[in-house]
């Protein structure tokens, strides 16, 4: 498998009336056709590492370090007119909200045909049939008359799934999904998480998948990256992070989602809060709330330690070898 | 591994920033607005200097010699000149900022009791009482506030106390609608909900719950609307609704001076500049008061 | 440990009835709002919640689930007042609303915390004032009300010292949902609602609420109405689930027998709709298919013949009576009811 995505080390830092540094290096990658979840918590920059791939971030007051590659390319240095061809040719995003991702004035068929011709220079004829056939594509019933409706006409489900229609309408090889599912009810979450795994399967696409419920992220995911105040704290496939937990964080959160947890018991909590991030970490961002820190981790940024491909921990525990 | 559990009395808290009161919180915002600090220099020094004018020895702004009549900006004993009777500028400048500053202001305030008030009642009762509220202030809506002031003064009469009751009453629905939608929107919070399971009456939730949070908004924009005042107040001088000669006021300056204009335009422009400078300043000064008053930034 | 006797007001609303007598009962509960799309289109009504009956115990916890638009959160408001009842009853501890009972007596044994826990919050407000506001409205001294505050923010783990002069926004998501539930409590109610009040916050923080909400419960001797749409929070802190669509309710029992078996069609989609937490036995198939219909307009009969798998024609005719299926488990469904004429009912 080869890497479509690879992120090496970035960091974000928004500036502003107070300094947040939201990404403090964090490096992944995305093979071709793989599903990658990033779990976390809010403030812990899983959406800021989305937007900064594709350059949403409010440029005067963000400085940005480290390298994104697309297929080779360099993300961070595209401009203009490559940057829109990127875009919604190359990579699209889904998000929680349907009404930042579609326009009230327009109905969804024009919507989807203005993208098509926009990208491909088709004709509108041909736009229009491939709007049509996106529709229906996303099991939106009688696609024909929906292809007029305006978004304020259907209702949230099928609002999320025509937001889908026009993402994925110039067959984008990266999706980037920003907790598209979480406002949801749980019976129409379940039916556009299952609609996503078809489509991704279907059309082959790679998939950064935001989310704050491991829930979602083991029905969709391949792999999952956990993310804490800005950093990788573990990677490794869905099952062995469901399985075989080795991040205090990690751990914690999977206690903290009460799957299976009886009444009457009392629940696991981690801790206190996560930093503010006024500060880049110097010393492991979990410590404070880590119920196995050592004083070691007080003092510097615990490393990643690999244990395999496509597995690593950022936890000084991990270190020692096994007796 | 297990995570201890914590009793429900320990809590590793957010390192917040040490509590500052709301105001000292807008006051920290504002100080770091260059613009809003400038012009509130600027208006404090005008009322100031318009506030205690006859102390600070300028010269008489109703006498003056028919010599000196319309002398250019820098002569000798007349920095800013003469106007067409021979009178000093600069003094009838900081004299006509008493009169035009009054009729500026006091009108916004007037309005602004009355209108929040009326507003308040609207967008918290509700039903009938707001659409009667509201309705009636559509009604005051339909003429432009030029046209409005102008009609209400030509039927009281000229006058300066007839032309505080016009703009008064031209300025009350603007702030009505403004205090309505706003206490309307708080009023949806669910703190107000909140409060109404505690117990409490209306009067107290409107008194505790509500009037904090709208005030600011509505004290914002009043503030934007001192300087259509002005403007307004210093048109019906300029047609001779408003204040009589020979009492210095900028408006009713600036209609007897624009015969000057061949003669000595810069002179001439000179009562208008302060309305100019005035009004700028008013509005960027709210400017700078709205995102300074924005909690959540 | 009884800590609550350090509190200087004791519960607002004495017992009345026993133990044995629910707290509330609500029969043939009915809220209908007038809605309006234009000045000239015809009035239509939205069916918010439509003829319910239901009990909550003393001292129990009852969990309410459903979709958008089920009603979950109208209940809630009609059981403290914040919105009006259009028809039916609601009787607190033997005593009926408008009859026996005045609305501000009711608030004073009900007390509900918000989803949104800063909009609940006033931005102007210390967190010490937002607290002591209940006491003194109900004519507790200024300084009794503070020291009530002060006690309150102790007991739901902030320290007086340092936060009791803070403001809303000096706060984190966690504090300011222990803020709220601290409000809540100073006016010393019996029943406690909680309108998805940990729904909002992160996963880590909402297990330190919960364990907080199960303290206060023990030492206030509460009882909770936990609203939410995540079943396995409900399953965790409820003794009793209640099941709703689309104003109605579908159906009641004990959480743990309802979380292994669901009697009604509905209540086993939503179950059937949780991740699986197993990366090798995700979810294939969608446990139902399209969105929760409009309340402006709910279908005819049982109004979750639209979506039910197990439909048939009876379904989309009557409306499905109320069954009981076992001590305290009840299920409206034409499945359960031998004479409902349904094919596949149970005989």
């Amino acid at each position: 498998m080869t890497a479509l995505v690879e992120i090496e080390d970035l960091t974000v830092r928004f500036s502003g009336e107070r300094t947040v540094h939201a990404i403090n290096g964090v490096s992944l990658s995305v093979a071709k056709g793989e599903v990658l979840a990033l779990l976390g918590e809010s403030g812990s920059g899983k959406s800021v590492t989305l937007k900064s791939i594709m350059q949403l971030l409010p440029g005067r007051r963000t400085q940005i370090g480290g390298r994104i590659r697309f297929d080779g390319r360099d993300v961070l240095a595209l401009k203009g007119r490559a940057l829109a061809d990127f875009r919604g040719r190359d990579v699209a995003m889904i998000f929680q909200d349907p009404s930042l991702a579609l326009d009230p004035v327009y109905s969804i068929g024009t919507q989807i045909a203005e993208t098509v011709i926009r990208h491909e220079g088709v004709s509108r004829v041909a736009a229009r049939s491939r709007a049509l056939d996106m529709l229906k594509r996303v099991r939106i019933p009688s696609a024909e008359r929906r292809l007029d409706n305006y978004p304020h006409e259907m209702s949230g489900g099928m609002r999320q799934r025509a937001m889908i229609a026009l993402a994925l309408a110039c067959g984008p090889r990266l999706l980037l999904a920003d907790e598209p599912t979480t406002a949801l009810d749980a019976t129409v979450q379940m039916q556009v998480l299952l609609l996503l795994r078809e489509l991704q399967q279907e059309m082959d696409m790679s998939v950064i998948f935001v989310t704050h419920d491991i829930g979602v992220a083991v029905e969709i995911a391949d792999r999952v990256a956990v993310m804490y105040a800005g950093t990788i704290v573990e990677t490794g496939t869905i099952s062995q992070i469901i399985k075989d937990p080795r991040h205090p964080y990690t751990k914690g959160l999977l206690a903290a989602n009460l799957h299976g947890a009886v009444k009457g018991s009392r629940l696991d909590a981690i801790p206190g809060a996560p930093p503010t991030l006024e500060e880049p970490p110097t010393s492991c961002p979990f410590a404070p709330r880590c119920p196995s820190a050592l004083p070691v981790c007080r003092e510097a940024r615990p490393p990643l330690v690999n244990r395999g491909p496509g597995r690593a921990v950022a936890c000084v525990l991990e270190q020692e070898p096994a007796i | 591994m297990t995570f201890t559990t914590t009793p429900a009395s320990v809590v590793i808290e957010v390192p917040a920033a040490p509590t500052v009161s709301y105001w000292a919180g807008v006051w920290h915002r504002l100080r770091r607005d260059p613009a809003a600090l400038i012009c509130a220099a600027i208006l404090l020094a005008l009322i100031f200097s318009a506030t205690f004018a006859p102390w600070l020895g300028f010269a008489d702004p109703y006498t003056g010699s028919m010599i000196n009549r319309l002398k250019p900006i820098g002569t000798e004993g007349h920095i800013l000149g003469t106007d067409e009777l021979g009178r000093d500028m600069l003094s009838r400048l900081i004299y006509g900022g008493r009169l035009t500053l009054f009729l500026g202001i006091t009108p916004v305030v007037t309005a602004f009791v009355i209108g929040t008030t009326l507003g308040l009642i609207a967008g918290y009762v509700g039903g009938w009482i707001n659409a009667l509220i509201m309705r009636v202030t559509d009604v005051f809506f339909a003429f432009p506030s030029v046209l409005l002031a102008i009609a209400i003064s030509g039927a009281l009469g000229a006058g300066i106390v007839n032309s505080l009751v016009s703009l008064t009453i031209v300025f009350i629905p603007p702030i009505t609608r403004v205090a309505e939608s706003v206490t309307a929107s708080v009023r949806k919070l669910d703190y107000v909900d909140a409060a109404r399971a505690s117990g409490a009456g209306n009067f107290t939730i409107v008194r505790v719950q509500v009037l904090g949070n709208v005030l600011g908004p509505i004290f914002v924009y009043a503030t934007s609307l001192t300087s259509v005042c002005m403007i307004i107040s210093a048109g019906l001088s300029f047609l001779g609704l408003g204040v009589k000669p020979p009492e210095p006021e900028w408006g009713l300056m600036l209609n007897t001076l624009r015969t000057a204009i061949y003669i000595n335009p810069w002179v001439a422009a000179l009562p208008g500049m302060m309305i100019f400078i005035t009004s700028l300043c008013l509005n960027l000064l709210s400017d700078g008061l709205r995102s300074a008053m924005n909690v959540r930034q | 440990m009884s800590a609550s006797n350090t509190l200087s007001i004791a519960p607002s609303l004495a017992d009345v009835g026993g133990p044995a007598q629910p707290l509330i009962t609500a029969r043939d509960l009915t809220c209908h709002f007038p809605v309006r799309s234009g000045t000239f289109a015809p009035k239509k009504v939205v069916r918010a919640v439509d003829g319910i009956d239901f009990t909550i115990r003393k001292g129990e916890t009852l969990g309410v689930v459903g979709e958008s638009g089920c009603g979950k959160s109208t209940t809630a408001r009609l059981l403290i007042g914040l919105v009006p009842v259009t028809g039916g009853k609601i009787i607190y501890d033997g005593q009926e609303l408008g009859a026996d009972l005045s609305l501000r007596n009711l608030r004073r044994g009900v007390q509900m915390v918000f989803q949104d826990s800063f909009a609940s919050l006033n931005p102007r407000l210390t967190i010490e004032e937002t607290i002591a506001f209940g006491p003194k409205v109900n004519g507790v001294p200024q300084a009794e009300a503070l020291a009530i505050a002060r006690d309150l923010l102790d007991r739901i783990g902030l320290d007086p010292a340092r936060f009791a002069g803070r403001y809303p926004h000096e706060l984190s998501g966690g504090q300011r949902q222990r803020v709220n539930i601290g409000r809540a409590l100073a006016m010393r109610p019996r029943l406690l609602i909680l309108d998805e009040a940990v729904s909002a916050l992160d996963k880590s923080v909402e297990a330190q609420v919960l364990n907080l909400l199960d303290d206060l419960r023990r030492d206030f001797d509460l009882t909770y109405m936990f609203i939410s749409h995540d079943l396995n929070v409900v399953r965790f802190i409820s003794d009793r689930l209640m099941v709703m669509y689309l104003g109605e309710i579908v159906e009641v029992g004990p959480a743990e027998a309802l979380y292994h078996k669901q009697a009604h069609p509905y209540t086993a989609a939503l179950f059937a709709a949780m991740p699986s937490m197993d990366p090798d036995a995700r979810t294939q198939v969608p446990p139902l298919a399209g969105d929760p219909p409009n309340p402006i307009d709910p279908p005819s009969g049982c109004r979750f013949h639209t979506r039910c798998p197990q439909a048939s024609a009876v379904c989309g005719m009557t409306r499905p009576k109320v069954t009981t299926l076992g001590p305290g488990h009840q299920v409206a469904c034409h499945l359960h009811d031998p004479n409902s004429g349904h094919p596949e009912a149970t005989t």
